[in-house]
């Protein structure tokens, strides 16, 4: 069990499938040190000793000072912290691991160049060459956990980008065998960028697409997040699902001051994160709030 | 197996050890570990609120009057880590019994047998009762048997596998070798597997493992300091060095092996 804690909506960058895209007019906000602390406290309450942290891409505002200050806070409350973030060079990622970061998701969103260069039209994230590296160079700064994903909804047909998120983790186990993997096939949300794909990913077919990353990568992680319905994540769990999110707010500030800022996508499963965990004990499974602690490496 | 188990002086009716994943609920594992009749429960640090800050936490759940806890290091990557591990857990009250467990790997879990051997020596050292789960190789059980541990724990398939007892013949050397109770780690996957660890004994006929460590602490000690009363505590007590009185120290483990050429090989004195 993880949860999200976005610390800040502001980006530079125009990926025309976001909420957060720069020059959409939205309401913007980054959280201070001690804001994100109060929404850390609120996830802890709840159970919570993994967190998500994500931001747009903000050189200024959210580079790695602004993330190491504001891990090195939030490690008191959290045995466990991984970043969702703009992607970063070794060093920076070496900086970041020092700081206390354990996991680094980073979403290729689609492996298709030309669909890449459709969809990132400006900002740092259209270099898709450096994106694509990003997991391997956050794996030889030190950082334990992985994750990767395909944005359902972006290129069509699906299926190529699912094959190629297959490929480029059978590549991450060999090059980066010593890093937890997790996989992710979050479909494509409503959200203030107004873009809604052609020929959406049905129910069944990412019910397919579950069973066929299960089987090809039997003992890696698949992400199921709160973008899906609360009946559909719970039968896909039996399929494979390991690492789920509950009661998910994608505004910052979201948990104790809601309201305040743009959400990046409406989440679906709106239940209490303890509400997820009854169902999953309910389908004969246990919820892990806490499978790694930070205090285990030296020098954190 | 009607004998008792005995692991550093101390006996065991059962010799199941049992783990705490993958239960539903808290009270689920508390039924099963009082069905299973068991008596010593290994649970996985990193699952365990380090901090004891409150919250839900596992060890709520484990009725510590009745089993021994064997906290073990998975997750730990490296030998540091592990004992890094090892100490916290010691630090908040728990058992200095440790399940050392180093596996780079986080997809097989293999353990990794260069920093295994050295975390058992440093653990050793520190006065951990240390039970290391290790590849079925024979040599390195050597090894750690010699670096002081309580008891070997090689791998029957990998872990979580289901697969059985894979590593049946190197596993039926090491018993043969071992001075120390060989405990089968992973890999099970049905009862039958399980007794069929059990029934692998070694070839020729001689007192269980458990009489001859008990044999063993009969001895009076040695000149080497820094032992816990009854425990095989001191990685630098080696096979067969004398105590003052010219028998073999009673910290040593490997009595049988007691020869005068090898009587001070590897004492610290
Ligand atoms: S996906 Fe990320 S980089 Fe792109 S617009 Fe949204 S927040 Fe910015």
């Amino acid at each position: 069990m993880y949860a999200p804690l976005y610390l800040s909506n502001e980006c530079l960058t125009t990926c025309t499938y976001c909420g957060f895209a720069k020059g959409l007019p939205i309401a913007r906000k980054t959280l201070s040190v001690a804001q994100s602390l109060r929404e850390g406290e609120f996830l802890r309450a709840r159970g919570y000793r993994h967190v998500l942290l994500l931001t747009g891409e903000h050189q200024k505002l959210t580079g790695v000072d602004f993330l190491g200050e504001h891990v090195g806070a939030l490690r008191a409350l959290f045995p466990q912290i991984s970043l969702e973030v703009q992607v970063w060079n070794e060093d920076e990622y070496r900086r970041l691991a020092a700081a206390g970061v354990d996991g680094v998701v980073i979403y290729q969103e689609t492996y298709d160049p030309d669909s890449y260069a459709r969809f990132h039209v400006a900002g740092k994230k259209r270099d898709y060459e450096f994106r694509l590296g990003g997991p391997e160079r956050a794996a030889r700064a030190g950082i334990r956990r992985l994750g990767i994903g395909a944005l359902l909804g972006l290129h069509e047909p699906w299926r190529e980008d699912a094959i190629a998120l297959a490929a480029h983790a059978l590549h991450l186990l060999k090059v980066a065998w010593r890093q937890e993997l997790a996989v992710s096939v979050p479909r494509i949300r409503p959200s203030a960028s107004g873009y809604s794909p052609e020929h959406p990913v049905t129910d069944r077919e990412l019910a397919q697409l579950i069973c066929a990353l299960r089987l090809v990568l039997p003992d890696t992680g698949i992400v199921m997040s709160t973008r899906e319905a609360p009946g559909f994540r719970d039968a896909l769990v039996p399929l494979g699902v390991t690492h789920t999110s509950a009661g998910s707010h994608t505004d910052p500030g979201g948990y104790t001051e809601p309201g305040e800022a743009e959400g990046q996508f409406e989440v679906d499963d709106t239940r209490a994160p303890e509400e997820v965990a009854d169902a999953l004990r309910a389908l004969g499974y246990e919820p892990v709030w806490k499978d790694w602690d930070a205090l285990m490496r030296a020098g954190v | 197996m009607n004998g008792k188990l005995e692991i550093a002086g101390r006996a065991f009716a059962s010799r199941l050890i049992v783990g705490t994943g993958k239960f539903s609920s808290g009270d689920a594992m508390r039924v099963a570990l009082d069905a299973s009749g068991t008596e010593m429960v290994t649970v996985a640090l990193r699952r365990v609120d380090l901090d004891a800050s409150g919250g839900p936490d596992i060890l709520e759940f484990i009725d510590r009057n009745r089993y021994l806890l064997l906290p073990n290091t998975s997750g730990a990557i490296d030998a540091a880590e592990a004992v890094r591990l090892a100490r916290l857990a010691r630090a908040m009250g728990l058992p200095d019994w440790v399940k050392l467990e180093v596996t780079p790997d986080p997809r097989y879990l293999l353990p990794d047998p260069v920093e295994t051997l050295k975390a058992a020596e440093q653990l050793v050292a520190d006065g951990f009762i240390v039970l290391p789960y290790c590849s079925a190789d024979p040599v390195l059980c050597k090894h750690l048997e010699e670096a002081g541990c309580a008891t070997v724990m090689p791998l029957g398939s990998w872990i979580g596998s289901n697969q059985g007892l894979r590593t049946r013949d190197a596993i039926k050397i090491i018993v043969e070798q071992a001075s120390v109770p060989v405990v089968v780690d992973a890999g099970l996957g049905a009862p039958s597997h399980a007794a069929a660890a059990m029934e692998m004994r070694p070839r020729r006929r001689r007192p269980s493992r458990a009489s001859w460590i008990r044999s063993d602490l009969r001895g009076d000690p040695c000149t080497h300091t820094g032992t816990g009363a009854g425990r095989v505590r001191d990685a630098r007590h080696r096979s067969g060095c004398l105590s003052r009185s010219g028998q073999t120290c009673r910290f040593s483990r490997s009595r049988r092996l007691r020869r005068p050429d090898r009587a001070t090989r590897g004492c610290p004195s």
